[in-house]
């Protein structure tokens, strides 16, 4: 009679299934409210970074932004740098308000704050990801970019600003919770690391003192990495994967410390 | 068993801490059921709020070894966007129940026909409160939660929820909250008295019907939280 997973005493592998089969049921309903059944319905999931990502490529070629690029051409340069601020972006915009919007759920015993924070970061992930992809494969194919020179280190850095999104939009998302004024600080603070978190530029552009500075941002380790990968030694590239990891952890342990506070502070309307 | 243990809980308000329950203490066993009377801000839905898990005591603790529903016909959880099977799949995925074995319950209770396949945002109150309650009958839990001010709709529905809930799960244990003494003597084997955040509890239910009724006439001031 009892149903299965919810009665206690849970161990930690059963609180994991719960928490994966949760999960799952948090991502089919996200898509459906999100993207809806109609005209291309789920596919928007990477139709709208890919059309971000497009319109940042166009932009940057047509204005002839990039210099220095020297041998990578733009819309090289575009795609892996504007796909990997979506990473972190739209994983932390999107969590922004995602516990009060889904407050409800939460009447559902199985249903715990970091599930609605991790389900819509799983969603950002994917879509930025599948865009990356296609697009990547989509200039492959009509000759504009050449294959990555070292997939594994591709994957590494991909792997990298993932969770360096996670991480962030765990405690940024955590932290609309407490106030609103955090959402709204959220905003021009994303406006403004964007033209500083490398996916206009590598490090190397820059005067020593200035590539100092900008390497206290997690993020530019990651997208470094990422175009090592792509472009190999067409590019020198300056990254420290053991900081960026440092601070992902840092981020990691606060989110979800701030989460389970959450979760205690709730108020139902 | 579900044990409450000396659970207090204080929300923030404008006019500094307000504690809505104070140190509350409550054991219900497997199969077994409890009323618990109060006047409107008593605490009664603050109670089922935690005894649900939507929210966490202040301080104190509650130990469930039976799996508790959320409250019963409680449609805020609803999807407006997602259709009436929409909102059954999410659920049974949450709890672990297989969506197909519980379609033919939920449409024959809920007799919504076509609409059972259309947005909840075009449903009429009625139709939401059927769905609530099929919902929570689908996932078969141990323990319900009542909330008597939650359920509304007509006669019919309530006499149908009535054979669903107390002659089809009369094995299960509950919870029922309301204002109306007559309800919890009716249903109930055992009854509290909520006052003010206070847990009151009597041997039977005519004992606290009795305490209940001589409370004085003019609720004390309080707001619903």
């Amino acid at each position: 009679m009892s149903t299965d997973g919810l009665s206690a005493p849970a161990g930690f592998r059963r609180s994991l299934t719960i928490q994966r089969r949760v999960i799952g049921a948090l991502l089919m309903r996200e898509v459906i409210t999100r993207f809806g059944r109609n005209n291309i319905g789920v596919l928007w999931l990477l139709g709208e970074p890919m059309i971000f990502t497009l319109g940042i490529t166009t932009l940057w070629t047509l204005a002839h932004l990039v210099h220095g690029a020297g041998s990578i051409p733009v819309v090289a340069f575009a795609v892996t740098g504007y796909s990997s601020v979506l990473m972190w972006r739209n994983s932390v915009g999107h969590c922004c308000g995602a516990v009060q919007q889904n407050i409800n759920l939460l009447y559902h015993r199985n249903v715990q704050v970091t599930d609605l924070l991790i389900t819509r970061i799983l969603i950002e992930v994917a879509g930025a990801t599948a865009s990356f992809i296609v697009l990547a494969s989509f200039f492959t194919a009509i000759g504009w970019l050449a294959p990555p020179v070292d997939l594994a280190l591709v994957l590494a850095g991909w792997l990298m600003l993932a969770w360096f999104g996670l991480s962030l939009a765990m405690t940024i998302g955590s932290l609309t919770a407490y106030s609103h004024l955090v959402e709204r600080l959220w905003h021009p603070c994303a406006y403004l690391l964007f033209p500083m978190s490398g996916a206009a530029f590598m490090v190397d552009w820059l005067p020593s003192g200035m590539q100092r500075t900008v390497q206290y941002l997690p993020m530019i380790h990651g997208v470094e990495l990422l175009r090592k990968g792509y472009f190999g030694n067409a590019v020198r590239t300056h990254f420290d994967i053991p900081y960026m990891a440092m601070c992902c952890t840092v981020l990691t342990v606060t989110g979800l410390f701030l989460a389970r506070d959450v979760s205690r502070r709730v108020e139902q309307e | 068993m579900i044990h409450i243990d000396g659970v207090s809980k204080s929300y923030h308000t404008r006019f500094g801490r307000r504690t809505v329950l104070d140190r509350v203490s409550l054991k219900l066993e497997r199969g077994r059921n409890i009323g618990i009377l109060g006047r409107n801000g008593a605490g009664k839905s603050t109670l089922i709020r935690l005894l649900s898990g939507a929210e966490r005591p202040t301080s104190g603790r509650i130990v469930r070894n039976m799996t508790v529903s959320w409250p019963l016909a409680f449609g805020g959880a609803f999807q407006a966007n997602l259709t009436g099977l929409d909102n059954l799949k999410f659920v049974c995925r949450i709890h672990g129940v297989d969506w197909r074995t519980k379609v033919q319950f939920v449409e024959e209770f809920t007799e919504l026909g076509v609409y059972f396949r259309e947005p909840v945002s075009h449903y009429s109150h009625g139709m939401m409160s059927r769905l609530g309650f099929a919902l929570s009958m689908a996932v078969e839990f141990d323990c319900f939660l009542i909330d008597e001010a939650m359920v509304v709709g007509d006669r019919r529905f309530h006499e149908r929820c009535h054979v669903e809930l107390f002659h089809k799960r009369k094995d299960r244990a509950f919870v029922l909250v309301s204002h109306d003494p007559g309800v919890i003597k009716l249903y109930c084997e055992r009854a509290c008295v909520l006052v003010d955040g206070h847990l009151h509890d009597f041997p039977t239910v005519d004992a606290a019907y009795d305490f209940y009724n001589a409370l004085p006439a003019a609720p004390p001031a309080s707001v619903e939280v």
